[in-house]
């Protein structure tokens, strides 16, 4: 079942829109704003009211990188993998938030703080290697201070 | 900074968001005011198209020509305009300085530009993951729409817009033009066959006009001050206006300016990204984004126009320039590049999908020391199978030019990375 | 016509079509793997590149896709040319990465698209050495396999699935090579033609489970042309049989009926002959207990030809009809239905045969700028037709890409310019159907309601036709956007059906049609049927059920492949079997008519014999019999021939071969004079030749017999055909009557049909099979004055029945797999009809008919069905029930 708030976002975007596949996106968007990821449960909720298959929303939902189809944890730490970045050192970044974190790219911390990603180009490549949390991008990250970075998102 | 020369940066300063009131005190939405009601839309279209505006996102295309094949005499139903900022290009980073700093100069040129085309809704369609731009955007277009520079009747000229915020999922291919209109219809971002152009058969069918931000946020100045200011710009004779060029790598300061359309590699990386840092030795550059064939020191001096960069063997492309240093290695960087082709291919032809893959895992085989004889020549052949016309869209052809740049320029690093045993042991 | 030049030869090829087409049509071999002759092009596969030379240059050309570049005049191609030739190796090369190369044990092995193509681009040696993804498989139902991993993404079963058969729960997820198409979770596919895929899929993702159980290769198989008896439409088929059982169904392209695709009842609606409750000998009651007897005295110490009494049926073929009502004489004979279901048919029959308008194949339904249906829930009583309507909605979405230059086969783009644009669809009914997603307008009302809107409709386009009661509110509207959707078609078809059973329906249905036709428009009308023969049973002629029973006391009834206890109240039947003297019954199936007669003669099922059908257009077909039942199961004249020698009757029947029954019916009967043309006789030969039933590389003719004999025995001989029972003969082109299973070098796979047609997707060579015995356009047609429509009930509602795909029919119903995919019956209500009798949702009702009919269902409400009527499922236990009738519904328990 879909929240109130969440209808009411999803019904605010269906407006944008001629038909109610358009808004496929922006409701697993909304969905996901709200609960952190996209469950099966939720996934056939929006399907449902939105009047799509499930199946067409599984299709979409599957497609895009930013959709999560698996439950993240309460900061999403997401590094970019890019060429610039590739350049200017990610890798090191890579295995600084593996080995502080203790996980792979991909896995969520125990204790549901964090769960580590990469993330294709975030243009931001003046200022490479960069790391978003959440939704604040991080200049030139220093992979010798990520510790530090980290522990500013309980 | 001059708003004469650049007139897309000249009023962004360094964490600010310019608003409308800043924005029309800097001349904004003067253009809209002139145009909207009292010049028809085909002499907008005209006038683009005779500033010789090319498309920003990298194709070069002639925007007021793209614009019009729109059939705006047959009006048996919505046009729409699409503003492409699913800026994705890995090494671009150009349109997010524009949505973030000076989102009301996008949408003073989405207004002229949907006008143009006869169209009556607008999608931004932005990188979910550019989250100020998008916060930037939202307030741009509520102080607009209060102040009825947008929406129904846009300062009583007749002409009504509604622009929406589209904030993407994540997907690279979302940028390719098609691919982004199936996913502004809610579907898997697939690329669509052309013909036909989403021009005649766009979102829902609809006649439909993708334009780059970096293109469309040149419109008002075209409009504003003229054709013949527009061409003296640029030092280019194909095409107006400035360019944003911008460096990535090891640089002294990397960044994005706006610069004649046409000037020098040189002139950018070492005049305004201050050369390479102390004991880094430039080798070659991707001149426009991850998908453009390198070039090498040798083309310092070629002028970044779509023409002679093309001439030299690469694509100007996004503009935005990524630098390979002594300290990087070539193939390593190459296993990147392909690693995201790879991943973000969409799945829909065989080539990309699962020729890419390949190629990414035969540099995995190189940088891991399983490298065989012959592996370099596969490489070169799949270079060209996934070349230009061969595959559903321009995202292999696109994945494979800085690899067979590479395998060309810098074929030694591939070499290198083979064990002698099996060059030996081949016969080779 | 345009002129192209392929490898330096200059041909003439059809304009507006695509490259790929072209060459095949020329008999070049293009590979390709996304292009689908029904489906179109979508350039995904990139299999069918061809160099595109610069007109006179010496250029060397640039590759294009053969799918998506549009032939036109004077354009230079080559196949041969070295790029394009190491392009299509590289395609396969790059497909077959990820393939798991598990041939040997895969289902389409040997006529796997896949194989055929890989060997067509010349690829052989791997060097990809990376490691392959692999997928989970999900269990998709009783008819399909699932193997992800084989998967090279072409997208074909998506695009068939969805986009072609409205399917919903099978889609494509992820992305790049990872792919994956299949359900959001596990589950049978919910689409009713899902075993589409099977021959969809160009290798072994989606293959037939039922198949698969009881596997063998191809090229083991052996097979005959035959025919879909598992509703009127005829659909053809070909079944496959090994070492003495059916294995499998697959489609047999026929271009003006089924095309590429059968319905999930038709392809496995076979399992009854292997595992229902057959009957497979000859079976005396004596004493009250069944005994089974020589074949030899199956009729002996019959009391001679005092009385004789016969029962047709709509399931037998024309030719066990035609012996029966010669043997016991027109007068003594039944349809085999019951009065009211001979009825609709008779009048189905004189319409059909007098008709001014067209009556339509579902290729010409598919073409129909229009369509209205009433009465009639296509998706379960003409399965396939309902396919054919979907593919008709598309023409106006196809005109709109016409105007934007957008080819027709260039399916996406076409499907995303037409959006939701759908040539006018109108559907009423009792309940809404599948269709009605779809249409333009979709009525619910009850019986009489419908009839009175076919009047309306009738009237409002021609005033000579018969007004009937004034209509407004949404039956006015329903009218008023069947006009307006008529005025402006050019090519409308009428479709409406037996299902109501009202003869009302169809005759104005039939004066819309001649309406239409009045007006100068090329309308087209479609009856739609309940049985495989049953237009032939119409044509046949005979008495109803109710009326033999009144002759019965003291006769002989012979009952040929008919269970009474399906068409009338089993008191009645009681009656009408007690009444006869001796009651003898020939079927296949050990039905409860079986059990109750005095003697069973065991008769071929689908497969085991020869025979001729009739659909509901009035084609005329042969079903040829794929294997030799084991004795003494025989086709029923073949008994009635004894049966009639037994009784001192032989010149009734004194046939001894199929062609013999066929020319004799053919003279004396009018209708079916043409029947002889249905497909080649037994004398029929090709170079001299037979045409073998099993392939080339049919294998084990001597071992599968060793246990019994080392010597490998001779093939019987086929006196009624002009098949072999062997592989030797003529496997090439020949009559489309003839060809079962299609081969060509290098094409293994059902892909192989376009060796055998000339143009894509059009008729096999030598031309449509079957015979028309009635084509429609009767000049001399009249208005037909129907009787008053049935009042509105003053008290209770009108139960009908809805005849769902895996439960309605007889015989697929029995099967193992289908009975899987059957629904429980249950009894649906409108909820305003349920809150007026006090009735919740998922209460057990009783439901009674005025005749004293009664069964016991849940209930379930929606408001999917009309108000004032109830629908309960016609399957096996309501067969019998005479619908629609007036009945009630009340609460389990209460009193009447």
């Amino acid at each position: 079942m879909l929240s109130e708030s969440e209808r009411a976002e999803i019904d605010a975007e269906r407006a944008h829109y001629p038909d109610a596949q358009a808004v496929s996106i922006e409701a697993l968007r909304i969905v996901q704003a709200h609960r952190g990821w996209v469950s099966d449960e939720a996934l056939t909720a929006v399907a449902d009211y939105l009047v799509v298959p499930v199946a067409d929303l599984e299709g979409v939902a599957t497609f895009y990188n930013m959709i999560f189809r698996q439950p993240v944890g309460r900061n999403v730490v997401l590094y970019c993998d890019s060429v610039s970045c590739y350049v200017m050192g990610c890798e090191r970044v890579r295995d600084g938030l593996c080995s502080s974190l203790g996980l792979q790219p991909g896995e969520t911390t125990a204790d549901q703080r964090y769960t580590l990603l990469p993330v294709v180009c975030l243009g931001a490549c003046d200022h490479a290697p960069v790391v978003m949390i959440n939704q604040d991008l991080h200049h030139d990250v220093d992979a010798e201070r990520l510790a530090e970075l980290l522990e500013s998102y309980p | 900074m001059n708003a004469e020369m650049q007139p897309l940066t000249a009023r962004i300063r360094p964490g600010q968001v310019i608003d409308l009131r800043a924005y029309e005190n800097a001349g904004g939405y003067q253009a809209l005011r002139a145009v909207l009601g009292k010049r028809e839309p085909a002499s907008v279209r005209e006038t683009v198209q005779a500033a010789k505006l090319s498309g920003r996102g990298g194709a070069g295309f002639n925007t007021g020509l793209k614009w019009s094949f729109v059939p705006v005499d047959e009006k048996d139903g919505p046009h729409y305009l699409v503003c492409n900022c699913d800026e994705m290009e890995p090494g671009t980073f150009k349109d997010r300085l524009l949505v973030e700093h000076d989102p009301h100069q996008l949408i003073e040129g989405m207004v002229l530009s949907a006008y143009a085309i006869c169209a009556e809704v607008a999608y931004i369609f932005i990188r979910g993951e550019y989250h100020a731009g998008i916060q930037a955007l939202r307030q741009a277009l509520a102080e607009a729409t209060a102040s009825g520079l947008l929406g129904a009747n846009i300062l009583n000229s007749g002409f009504s817009l509604q622009i929406h915020l589209h904030p993407s999922a994540g997907r690279y291919i979302c940028g390719e033009e098609t691919a982004l209109i199936s996913a502004l219809e809610g579907r898997r971002a697939v690329p669509r066959a052309k013909p036909p152009f989403p021009q005649r058969s766009g979102l829902w069918g609809r006649p439909t006009v993708v334009n780059n931000v970096e293109t469309l946020c040149n419109v008002p100045h075209i409009l504003r001050n003229g054709v013949d200011w527009y061409l003296s710009l640029s030092r280019s004779d194909a095409h107006g206006g400035t360019k944003i060029y911008g460096v990535s790598g090891r640089v002294c300061t990397p960044g994005a300016w706006e610069m004649p359309l046409g000037v020098s590699a040189r002139e950018v990386i070492e005049g305004r990204a201050g050369g390479m840092r102390a004991g880094v030795q430039l080798r070659g550059f991707l001149p426009g984004g991850a998908s453009t064939d390198f070039l090498t020191t040798e083309h310092l001096d070629v002028p970044l126009t779509y023409e002679a960069v093309s001439k030299a063997g690469s694509r100007l492309g996004t503009g935005t320039m990524i630098l390979l240093d002594d300290q990087t290695s070539v193939v390593g960087m190459l296993r990147n590049l392909e690693h995201f082709f790879a991943q973000e291919s969409c799945g829909w032809c065989t080539p990309c999908r699962d020729g890419l893959p390949w190629i990414e895992s035969m540099l995995g085989d190189l940088l891991a020391g399983r490298g065989q004889h012959g592996d370099l020549q596969v490489l070169e052949e799949y270079c060209v199978t996934l070349g230009p016309g061969k595959t559903f869209c321009a995202h292999a052809p696109g994945a494979v030019e800085p690899l067979q740049s590479a395998l060309r320029y810098f074929r030694a690093d591939f070499e290198a990375l083979i064990p002698q045993a099996d060059l030996i042991g081949s016969g080779a | 016509m345009v002129r192209i030049q392929v490898d330096g030869q200059s041909h003439e090829v059809e304009a507006g079509g695509n490259v790929l087409e072209a060459c095949l049509e020329l008999g070049y071999d293009l590979p390709y793997f996304c292009w689908h002759p029904a489906l179109g092009s979508v350039g995904a596969c990139r299999q069918c590149a061809v160099i595109q030379l610069p007109d006179q240059s010496e250029q060397p050309g640039r590759i294009v896709m053969g799918c998506m570049t549009p032939v036109q005049d004077g354009m230079r191609l080559s196949l041969q040319a070295e790029p394009a030739v190491a392009f299509r190796e590289q395609v396969v090369e790059l497909l077959m990465t990820n393939h798991p190369h598990d041939c040997p044990v895969c289902e389409e092995g040997g006529e796997c698209h896949l194989q055929d193509m890989t060997l067509m681009t010349g690829h052989h040696t791997r060097r990809y050495r990376g490691r392959k993804r692999t997928h989970r498989n999900q269990d998709l139902g009783p008819f399909i396999n699932h193997e992800m991993n084989r998967c090279i993404a072409c997208y074909r079963c998506t695009r068939f699935y969805r986009d072609y058969a409205g399917g919903t729960d099978l889609q494509v997820q992820a992305s790049a090579n990872r792919v994956y198409f299949g359900r959001a979770e596990e589950g049978a596919l919910e689409n009713h033609f899902s075993g589409n895929l099977v021959e969809v899929c160009p290798t072994g993702v989606f293959t037939d489970r039922v198949f698969s159980a009881h596997y063998a290769r191809k090229w083991d198989l052996q097979t005959s042309p035959s025919i879909c008896m598992h509703c009127s439409l005829g659909c053809n088929v070909t079944p496959g049989e090994r070492a003495g059982s059916l294995r499998r169904v697959q489609n047999r392209y026929h271009a003006a009926i089924n095309g590429y695709f059968l319905c999930d009842r038709g392809r496995y609606g076979w399992q009854h002959v292997q595992t229902g409750a057959r009957l497979r000998n000859v079976r005396k009651k004596q004493d009250g207990v069944w005994q089974d007897v020589p074949a030899e005295t199956a009729f002996a110490g019959l009391p001679g030809p005092r009385k004789l009494l016969g029962i047709g049926s709509p399931r037998a073929s024309v030719e066990a009809n035609f012996a029966l009502r010669e043997l016991v004489g027109a007068e003594s004979f039944s349809m085999g239905v019951s009065r009211r279901e001979r009825a609709v048919l008779r009048v189905c029959w004189e319409i059909l045969r007098n008709t001014a308008a067209r009556v339509v194949s579902l290729r010409e339904i598919e073409q129909a700028d229009a369509v209205l249906v009433l009465g009639e829930d296509l998706a379960h009583s003409a399965p396939r037709m309902a396919l054919s309507v979907r593919q008709a909605t598309r023409n106006a979405g196809f005109a709109r890409a016409d105007a934007a230059g957008i080819p027709r086969w260039q399916d996406q783009s076409v499907r995303t310019h037409a959006q939701n644009e759908r040539s006018p669809l109108l559907v009423a009914h009792t309940y809404e159907t599948e269709l009605d997603s779809i249409a333009t307008a979709s009525l619910q009302a009850d019986p009489g309601q419908i009839e009175n809107i076919a009047r309306a409709i009738a009237h409002k386009l021609d005033r000579r036709a018969r007004k009937g009661p004034r209509l407004d509110g949404a039956a006015g509207a329903f009218v008023q956007a069947a006009v307006q959707a008529f005025s402006g078609a050019r090519s409308p078809v009428v479709i409406c059906g037996t299902s109501l059973r009202s003869e009302n329906l169809l005759e104005a249905c039939a004066n819309i049609a001649h309406g239409l036709q009045a007006r100068g428009t090329q309308v087209g009308l479609a009856m739609v049927m309940q049985e495989c023969n049953s237009l032939a049973a119409a044509m046949l002629g005979g008495t109803s059920l109710e009326a033999i029973a009144e002759q019965a006391a003291d006769a002989t009834l012979l009952v040929l492949e008919n269970d009474l206890y399906r068409r009338m109240p089993p008191e009645r039947v009681q009656d009408l079997l007690h009444n006869a003297d001796e009651v003898i019954v020939f079927d296949h199936l050990q039905t409860a008519t079986v059990q109750a007669a005095d003697r069973a003669v065991p008769v071929a099922a689908f497969g085991e014999g020869d025979g001729s059908y009739v659909n509901q257009e009035g084609r005329a077909q042969r079903a040829f019999q794929v294997f030799l039942p084991a004795a003494p199961i025989r086709e029923s004249w073949r008994w009635l021939a004894d049966l009639a020698r037994a009784l001192n009757l032989r010149d009734r029947v004194p046939w001894t071969r199929q062609d013999q029954v066929v020319e004799a019916c053919a003279e004396r009967l009018p209708a079916f004079s043409r029947l002889p043309e249905a497909a080649p006789d037994a004398t029929f030969r090709m170079h001299g030749q037979r045409i073998p039933r099993q392939p080339h590389r049919y294998s084990g003719r001597t071992a599968l017999h060793a246990g019994r004999s080392v010597h490998e025995p001779q093939p019987p001989l086929d006196p009624d055909t002009p098949l072999s029972w062997s592989m030797e003969g003529w496997a090439g082109q020949r009559p489309p009557a003839l060809i079962a299973s299609t081969w060509s070098p290098g094409w293994n796979s059902v892909q192989s049909w376009n060796k055998f047609q000339d143009e894509i997707g059009g008729s096999l060579r030598g031309g449509d099979s079957g015979v028309r015995l009635l084509s429609g356009g009767e000049s001399d047609a009249a208005w037909y004055a129907y009787g008053d429509a049935p009042d509105q009930p003053a008290a209770g509602l009108w139960i009908v029945a809805r005849p769902d795909l895996f439960s309605a029919e007889e015989l697929s119903a029995q099967g193992d797999a289908i009975r899987q995919r059957q629904i429980p019956p249950h009894c649906a209500l409108h909820p305003e009809d349920a809150g007026a009798l006090g009735l919740q949702d998922t209460d057990l009702v009783n439901v009674t008919l005025a005749d004293g009919s009664v069964c016991q269902l849940p209930l379930r409400l929606t408001g999917r069905v009309a108000p004032g009527v109830a629908c309960v499922p016609l399957d096996a236990e309501r067969a019998h029930w005479d619908l629609p009738a007036r009945g009630q519904v009340r609460a389990l328990g209460a009193q009447r």
